[in-house]
């Protein structure tokens, strides 16, 4: 089998044994991205001679048969909003187009000590606003399975990156669905952790209460490989929880007897796609069979999850996105008569359409004589919605969704419409919104091809109890076995 | 709930955003479907609820102020669209006495 189609666990028992070396895989991978690019474009930047380096050192580590991390050699690609030290990362921006950071975020060190080879930076919504990746300042990623459709956004380029094979296993990020999402549309399997369990330090920040980042891997086993090594107590992340990390690997099982799953009424609604619909009834069947008990849960303010994020997260963007201000880093727009004009011009020049109408909607929400009725209103609801949540997980240990409503759209179909692209997040969302882990994985495709993603949530830091159900499905399907034809 | 083109030029200045002429009948009509779709929360009757900031039961976090290593001048001032020495160098802000 091409090694670029391997998994993570497979990859290292091949490079700890010695059949391969890292940078064999490497050079596949990159001959790979130079083969999928022309038609995918998954990655703002490749970096092949770091790359390259990288493998180098993680060889000679597995040559002196020292105990080597699984992640040692593998190649993995980094979303454009984690910051690397000395290479670029835009967050798909053209106000930051040069910005070379001067450190590591702290999943990028972790993945470095584990010896990971950072293969590129992936394409994604700007700021990370989106759904669909076509809000990057840089050019729209193409969905691997049919490229005149999108990989789901914001982590798009991660997604696509991952189902193309044009690397192993990759991060992103999720505020509102951006790593499940993608995830769904692409076939492959995300994961957003609980808020707190990964350190976010070096993650540019789009909404800081909602943000978190997570693993796109190819498979539920490579997800909990990733886990293990990016998770855990940062103290230069304030947010992240002094909670025990378990060895998340161990939690795989295949048996679900005595698990209990909640499906929502709420999550399957009148006018949904009936494949996708189809395809998540069929898999909680399979859930059933292998020993889980399933009931009615009730969320019962699902229908006001999408006007609670969209004034909570744009209220957090526009004072995050205040520090580009052409001072310290990033574009500035030139020659300006005094420092306002400066401000107002770079902005204007270096933000994109979609991050400034959410600068504009949060700004508005927080204003003199609005802010009661949108942002407080907003976190009064949040926590409405919160307890909707945790009074369900005083009956089920997961609850079980379709991760969005449709397969992947056109590129194109909902540029048009900002509110129609934002109910796109409609099954994603509330996630954030409560801070609780889910996880979307494939379950199935339409008629014409197309991945459709389920999606299991759980109670905070129950990471574990999400990956046994999801691997469990998994091995017990072969939806994840399929390949994009690219 | 209609947002004017004025507001919408009110707004942008406190995110200090230039906006053009294109721009503003645009934000005008998208935000304002925006905020009557999100005027939805008003169904709801939340005077006894407590807002919610934070999903984490976060207290302050404390740490010793001690001196720790820092990133190098030349570092932090890499990636300045304009320095002078150790320092940022931006357009004039006091204005001059005549």
């Amino acid at each position: 089998m091409d090694p670029t189609q391997l998994t993570i666990h497979e990859l290292h028992g091949q490079l700890k044994n010695h059949k391969t070396t890292s940078r064999a895989l490497t050079r596949l991978i990159l001959d790979r991205i130079k083969s999928v690019e022309p038609k995918i474009h998954a990655y703002t930047t490749v970096t092949p001679e770091a790359a390259m380096a990288q493998a180098e050192a993680a060889d000679q580590w597995l040559q002196s048969g020292r105990p080597a991390h699984p992640l040692t050699g593998i190649p993995i690609a980094l979303k454009d909003n984690l910051c690397t030290q000395g290479i670029r990362t835009t967050c798909s921006s053209k106000i930051l187009e040069n910005f070379i950071p001067p450190y590591n975020a702290t999943v990028v060190r972790r993945l470095n000590e584990a010896g990971a080879v950072f293969i590129g930076k992936t394409n994604m919504d700007e700021f990370a606003m989106g759904s669909s990746t076509e809000n990057s300042a840089f050019g729209l990623t193409a969905n691997p399975w049919d490229v005149s459709r999108i990989p789901g956004g914001s982590s798009g380029g991660s997604a696509a990156a991952v189902a193309a094979d044009a690397c192993i296993s990759a991060l992103g990020s999720d505020t509102g669905g951006s790593i499940r999402q993608p995830a769904a549309m692409c076939g492959v399997v995300g994961l957003k952790p609980t808020y707190g369990r990964v350190s976010r330090y070096g993650l540019v920040a789009f909404a800081s209460s909602l943000d978190q980042i997570g693993p796109i891997a190819k498979n539920v086993t490579d997800c909990a490989l990733m886990m293990n090594a990016i998770s855990g107590h940062d103290s230069y992340d304030s947010t992240s929880a002094e909670i025990p990390v378990p060895d998340f690997a161990r939690a795989l099982d295949r048996n679900l007897t005595g698990m209990r799953i909640g499906i929502p009424k709420e999550y399957f609604i009148d006018g949904m796609d009936s494949e996708v619909l189809h395809a998540v009834k069929e898999a909680i069947r399979v859930m059933e069979k292998l020993g889980a008990k399933t009931q009615d849960v009730f969320l019962p303010h699902t229908e006001y999850a999408i006007a609670t994020y969209y004034i909570l997260a744009t209220a957090e963007a526009s004072s995050n996105l205040a520090r580009y201000d052409g001072v310290k880093y990033g574009h500035r727009a030139k020659p300006t008569k005094d420092l306002l004009e400066m401000y107002m011009k770079t902005r204007q020049d270096g933000f994109g359409p979609e991050v400034k109408r959410r600068i504009m909607l949060g700004t508005y929400a927080l204003s003199s004589g609005y802010y009661d009725a949108y942002y407080r209103k907003a976190q009064c609801v949040r926590t409405l919605i919160k307890s909707d949540f945790d009074e369900a997980f005083k009956q089920v240990d997961l609850i079980v969704t379709p991760t969005a409503p449709t397969a992947a759209f056109k590129i194109g179909e909902k540029t048009q419409d900002p509110l129609q692209m934002y109910l796109s997040d409609i099954f994603t969302i509330s996630v954030n919104i409560a801070g609780i882990p889910a996880l979307s994985m494939p379950c199935g495709f339409t008629k014409a091809g197309l991945p459709i993603g389920l999606q299991i949530m759980g109670r905070p830091f129950a990471e574990e109890t999400i990956l046994h159900a999801a691997y469990a499905f998994e091995q017990a399907t072969e939806w994840h076995k399929r390949k994009p034809n690219i | 709930m209609k947002l004017s083109k004025e507001e919408v030029e009110h707004v942008a200045k406190l995110a200090r955003l230039a906006v053009s002429e294109e721009e503003k009948e645009a934000f005008s009509r998208q935000l304002s479907e925006i905020l009557t779709y999100v005027g939805k929360l008003n169904e709801l009757d939340t005077s006894k609820v407590e807002p919610t900031s934070h999903v984490l039961d976060l207290s302050n976090i404390f740490r010793d102020d001690v001196v720790r290593e820092s990133l190098p001048p030349a570092d932090v001032l890499a990636n300045a669209p304009d320095r002078e020495n150790n320092h940022f160098r931006v357009p004039k802000i006091i204005e001059e006495r005549e």
